[in-house]
């Protein structure tokens, strides 16, 4: 089972990107004033209104020939697997990642604006401000959609097919395509992709049980 | 590169008949996918625990696999049983669109169905004694009484869910459908275009997708404002 292998790095490693740049757009969201607050919104609403497969197609056909020709050329000729597995993980992180930024914003909106204010009275600055007061109780929050989030992107990943990635859908066409066993191809990966379903959901579970304080019970609880 | 706009007008009326498939998929979609959706909420709100469990499997089986992999099953199943149940023995050839109507309505109903259920859950118990109390019917309670009242809940989610669909028929490339995007690749394979087609593309997907949520936060805001 390659595509298995290929299915989950792309998912994970997008999953890794995604949470990076997920919470510094939806924290550059959540400031003040400044341009930041704009620009985070453009992120936002260009990632969010455009489908997966159009942006997928943006990354692997359109970016190489906007960039120089020796770049373009460059991302062009790199080896097969890596040739789409590049464009696909930066495609899905970043796409995952818009979607983080609008929970991470919620969550840091939905705290109490006396959180805010207590820890600039005591003097912590605004990146210390975020970094130990904000980002923590607000992931604490946001942790049963993010959980609906790990669980999508898995099923995300399928989209990298369209661009030559063999991963776990494309192993099932190709087998479907050569042997013509419709029903085992399929079958099997079906059930792979429920496996997989049933433990991201396992895992982002424990973490909500692990992450959860006393104070916090009723908004750390399952939907 | 240069973008020559020229290759884009040339090309609008087949990106129109395209876009129109798009909207098809998107109207048969949301209606169907509703209704079936509906039938599913209510199935699995069902004192029938075998009624209620297939329900919820169907729900959860739905939801756990990517529909480009739904799309594939229906694809190369929808033939075959046409020539079973038809007793040819062999398969029937289906068109590219029925097989497309037939994914999103199964597919996009898991989605709606969980939709319609939370709305039945935000409706006072009292609604459901009530109409037990006056005698109604388990049918025309629903119908009368407890569906306008749970739809009319969580409105805003399900127009949202509908933009996500109209995004997601995007996907009816992998079997060579002729929607928008489909009629974009087709055009930017014959004339070598693939720049300003994609781009073109994205930018009318945006405006539907950027206008229609305006859209579903005003209303928010407004239901908001009308609940109490």
């Amino acid at each position: 089972m390659n595509g298995l292998g290929w299915t989950l790095s792309l998912a994970l490693g997008a999953w890794t990107i995604a949470l990076i740049v997920g919470t510094l757009v939806g924290v550059a969201r959540t400031l003040p004033r400044g341009i930041l607050p704009r620009l985070g919104r453009v992120y936002v609403e260009t990632f969010r209104n455009i489908p997966l497969l159009v942006q997928m197609f943006f990354w692997y056909f359109v970016l190489p020939e906007l960039l120089p020709v020796r770049v373009g050329m460059a991302i062009k000729q790199m080896d097969p697997p890596w040739g789409s597995f590049v464009p696909a993980l930066i495609c899905l992180g970043l796409f995952t990642a818009a979607r983080i930024a609008e929970q991470v914003r919620a969550g840091i909106q939905a705290l109490p604006s006396g959180q805010m204010q207590a820890a600039s009275a005591l003097g912590f600055g605004q990146g210390n401000m975020y970094r130990l007061i904000l980002l923590p109780q607000a992931f604490r929050i946001i942790l049963p959609t993010l959980t609906n989030e790990f669980m999508t992107i898995f099923k995300n990943t399928s989209v990298a097919l369209t661009i030559g990635l063999v991963e776990l859908t494309a192993t099932a066409r190709e087998i479907n395509e050569n042997t013509f066993r419709t029903f085992e191809a399929f079958g099997v990966v079906t059930i792979v992709y429920l496996v997989i379903a049933l433990l991201a959901w396992q895992i982002m579970h424990r973490i909500e049980r692990a992450a959860q304080l006393p104070a916090l019970a009723g908004g750390g609880a399952r939907p | 590169m240069m973008v020559d706009l020229s290759a884009i007008a040339s090309a609008t009326p087949y990106l129109l008949s395209g876009l129109w498939f798009t909207v098809q998929i998107t109207v048969v979609g949301v209606t169907g996918g509703i209704v079936f959706g509906s039938l599913l909420a209510v199935a699995r709100l069902s004192r029938n625990r075998l009624v209620s469990t297939l329900a919820t499997a169907y729900v959860n089986l739905m939801r756990s696999i990517p529909l480009i992999l739904v799309i594939f099953w229906v694809f190369f199943l929808v033939p075959w049983a046409i020539g079973w149940m038809t007793r040819s023995g062999r398969p029937v050839a289906v068109g590219a669109s029925l097989t497309i109507f037939v994914t999103f309505v199964l597919f996009e109903a898991a989605y709606y169905a969980e939709i319609v259920r939370a709305g039945f859950r935000s409706i006072s118990p009292g609604q459901y004694s009530a109409c037990e109390a006056l005698g109604l019917s388990k049918f025309h309670a629903y119908i009368y009484i407890l569906f306008p009242q749970a739809i009319r809940n969580v409105l805003p989610i399900l127009l949202t869910q509908t933009i996500v669909l109209f995004q997601d028929t995007s996907l009816v490339y992998v079997i060579s459908a002729t929607d928008l995007l489909g009629a974009a690749t087709k055009i930017a394979q014959r004339d070598g275009r693939l720049v300003e087609m994609y781009l073109t593309v994205g930018v009318i997907y945006f405006v539907v997708c950027y206008a229609a949520s305006q859209f579903v936060k005003q209303l928010q805001g407004r239901l908001a404002y009308g609940a109490r």
